[in-house]
């Protein structure tokens, strides 16, 4: 022990003696550390956000949206179809199995008022169970019934975005809202949920009871999609299958004008994306590594001619191969992990400036952090180990000879 | 045991395979050097004291022949067993000082207590060291570099840092070949202190009157030993230094 630390004592003033030289070899090693950590760290920041997004889009969910919609050789593009109803969702309701709530929902866009002010905003007819499927809750007030469902009763829901609009903050809970000049009483208020990953902010919406959409304020007499909440994880697939064939076998044969889609479908796709930009940045930060390493073995192969001296007197007084070999891989090794040191505290300094500037989030995770130290650590023993034994393996005579 | 001899050769030879020519430069060598001699071994250039002096050394491995250093046969030994037997029964003195650059007098010292196996503690390390610098008088220079020191004084780390380990051998390759003649009779003077005190030490030097401060000659040609002989008028290196400040002391005061 005490021994190693008296060769650290030698690598490290080996070191000092030649500090540009040492700051140059390490700039490589700090390069490639601080790309890996800078990498890693993005790669996190953007993967735990798409699982964020994801996870607010609800638990276990299999959604239905209408397919396209073709008309004499002109097709329309997916949504164009307008055939999903009410009638689906409950026979799916009713008849697909593993299925805890199904939710109907009819998107549309009005320009609401209160309080002498008007806003466009998104307005939503869901069912009442739309909240729990979207894993979003209340921050005050409670959510509609199905007795307003069944009555299509003028009640509404608000997000943030429409309390600081309309009502300049102040909580609207009893007030009323216009939407088509209709007066809708708002009964609650939704927990602030923030931009989502496409950019558009979750808080800019209005819900009331699909009924009240589709007969006062979208006419429309079709569904924008249908959400089905599964039991669990493992019986997406099979709600996703039954679904498909329960919706073919209402339309009998027709052309299937309907698509199902799977929330882990979604999820994974998402997260093979952050996943492969992982990868190509880990690929790259990996290659300079390999880049700072050679130019260790380079300096140390430079080290050990010059000092072919200096290994023949220590030789001479009692120095083992072992000793020397053990010499200039500690230094090589102090090399690469001073080096992955500072690699690792300017890759943490690089994604928070990365997250500050380009508001991208990054996530520094320990153990990106020690995996960076010791492949530091390992690079100074690969790339320092044959400079080192060919250093140990020099006859003292001829190395004490050396000019 | 105690009339054990510290070096026993027998028929030594070295070759040098080098090209096509082999060079046999030590051709069958036979010596005895009991504890407590002061030997110097003599010859031109090429006449093979160098290549015994490593041999002797075990820097180096004979080609053929036996070699027993305190009465272990050394020539069967392999790398890691030379080193070892470099480190704690041989000091070695080389003309050209070979200490470390940048590295004070003092850690120069601790060198070969670095690689000895029973680690002593730094303390212990750095007490063995400044007695045996201050064996040959350097006792106030240990933070010094070689770079501040004189000659002479730098061949005195050498020789205190050959003596630290306590070694049974002590062998000086040409040590004072790159001294002038006052500070070469000074080393020789060390030389003799430590002789008195029952280190044995061997000496390879091309300069007659330098072996004159030894007790026995030994003078190679050709790679074998020609005479073999006792110092009869031997030097003491005190009353030369002695002489000769008196002679410089002259110069001076001369009109």
């Amino acid at each position: 022990m005490k021994r190693i630390f008296a060769t650290f004592k030698i690598a490290i003033r080996a070191l000092r003696r030649n500090k540009l030289r040492t700051l140059l070899t390490m700039l490589g090693m700090i390069i490639g550390v601080a790309a890996v950590i800078a990498a890693i760290g993005i790669g996190n920041g953007a993967k735990a956000q798409v699982e964020a997004q994801i996870a607010s889009l609800g638990q276990n969910v299999v959604s239905v949206f209408p397919g396209s919609f073709s008309s004499g050789g002109a097709r329309g593009g997916w949504g164009s179809a307008s055939t999903l109803t009410p009638e689906d969702a409950k026979a799916i309701e009713r008849e697909v199995q593993g299925v805890v709530a199904v939710t109907c929902e009819v998107r549309d866009r009005e320009q609401i008022m209160a309080n002498g002010q008007n806003w466009n905003t998104q307005v939503m007819g869901e069912s009442p169970d739309y909240l729990s499927v979207r894993a979003w809750s209340l921050s005050s007030g409670a959510m509609f019934t199905d007795t307003d469902v069944n009555g299509a009763g003028k009640v509404a829901v608000v997000g943030k975005t429409i309390v600081d609009q309309l009502f300049s903050g102040n909580n609207p809970i009893g007030d009323t809202i216009r939407i088509r000049d209709m007066p809708f009483k708002i009964v609650g208020v939704l927990r602030p949920k923030g931009v989502n990953f496409f950019g558009q902010d979750q808080d800019d919406v209005v819900i009331i009871p699909y009924t009240s959409s589709m007969r006062r304020v979208s006419r429309r007499q079709y569904l924008s999609s249908i959400l089905i909440q599964a039991a669990s994880p493992n019986l997406m697939a099979r709600v996703q299958q039954d679904t498909t064939d329960l919706l073919e076998q209402r339309r009998s044969g027709r052309e299937p004008d309907f698509i199902v889609r799977n929330q882990l479908e979604l999820a994974e796709a998402a997260t093979a994306t952050s996943r492969t930009m992982t990868a190509l940045l880990g690929a790259i930060a990996g290659v300079s590594l390999i880049v700072g390493g050679i130019g260790i073995m380079n300096i140390m192969l430079v080290s050990v001619t010059e000092r072919t001296r200096e290994i023949g007197i220590r030789m001479a007084v009692g120095a083992r191969g072992h000793d020397i070999l053990l010499q200039f891989l500690v230094e090589a090794v102090t090399l690469s992990i001073l080096g992955g040191i500072t690699g690792i505290a300017v890759g943490i300094g690089l994604s928070n400036l990365v997250a500050s500037r380009l508001n991208w989030p990054t996530l520094t995770s320990t153990a990106s952090v020690v995996i960076a130290f010791f492949f530091s650590a390992a690079v100074g023993i690969f790339f320092g180990f044959y400079p080192a034994r060919k250093a140990s393996r020099l006859d003292p005579i001829d190395a004490l000879r050396y000019e | 045991m105690e009339t054990q001899p510290v070096i026993q050769l027998e028929e030594l030879h070295k070759i040098y395979h080098t090209g096509e020519v082999d060079v046999h430069a030590v051709r069958g060598v036979s010596l005895t050097i009991q504890r407590g001699e002061f030997v110097a071994i003599m010859g031109a250039s090429g006449s093979g004291k160098s290549t015994l002096m490593n041999t002797i050394g075990c820097l180096d491995r004979a080609t053929r022949g036996k070699y027993l250093l305190d009465g272990t046969d050394v020539s069967q030994l392999n790398r890691d067993e030379l080193a070892d037997i470099r480190n704690l029964k041989i000091g070695f003195v080389f003309q050209g000082f070979n200490l470390l650059s940048r590295t004070s007098a003092l850690e120069n010292v601790e060198l070969p207590m670095l690689y000895t196996h029973h680690h002593l503690s730094g303390r212990e390390q750095r007490e063995r060291a400044l007695k045996s610098l201050e064996m040959v008088g350097l006792g106030q220079r240990s933070g010094h570099h070689p770079n501040q020191l004189s000659g002479g004084q730098q061949q005195r780390v050498a020789i205190a840092r050959a003596l630290v380990n306590q070694p049974a051998l002590l062998l000086a390759d040409e040590p004072t070949g790159n001294l002038d003649t006052q500070t070469s009779i000074e080393i020789m003077g060390v030389f003799q202190k430590l002789n008195d005190e029952g280190i044995t030490i061997v000496m390879v030097t091309h300069e007659l009157d330098i072996a004159q401060y030894t007790k026995r000659t030994v003078v190679m040609r050709d790679g074998v030993i020609v005479t073999d002989a006792p110092v009869t008028d031997r030097l003491k290196a005190e009353t030369e230094l002695e002489r000769l400040r008196e002679a410089q002391q002259a110069v001076r005061l001369a009109p």
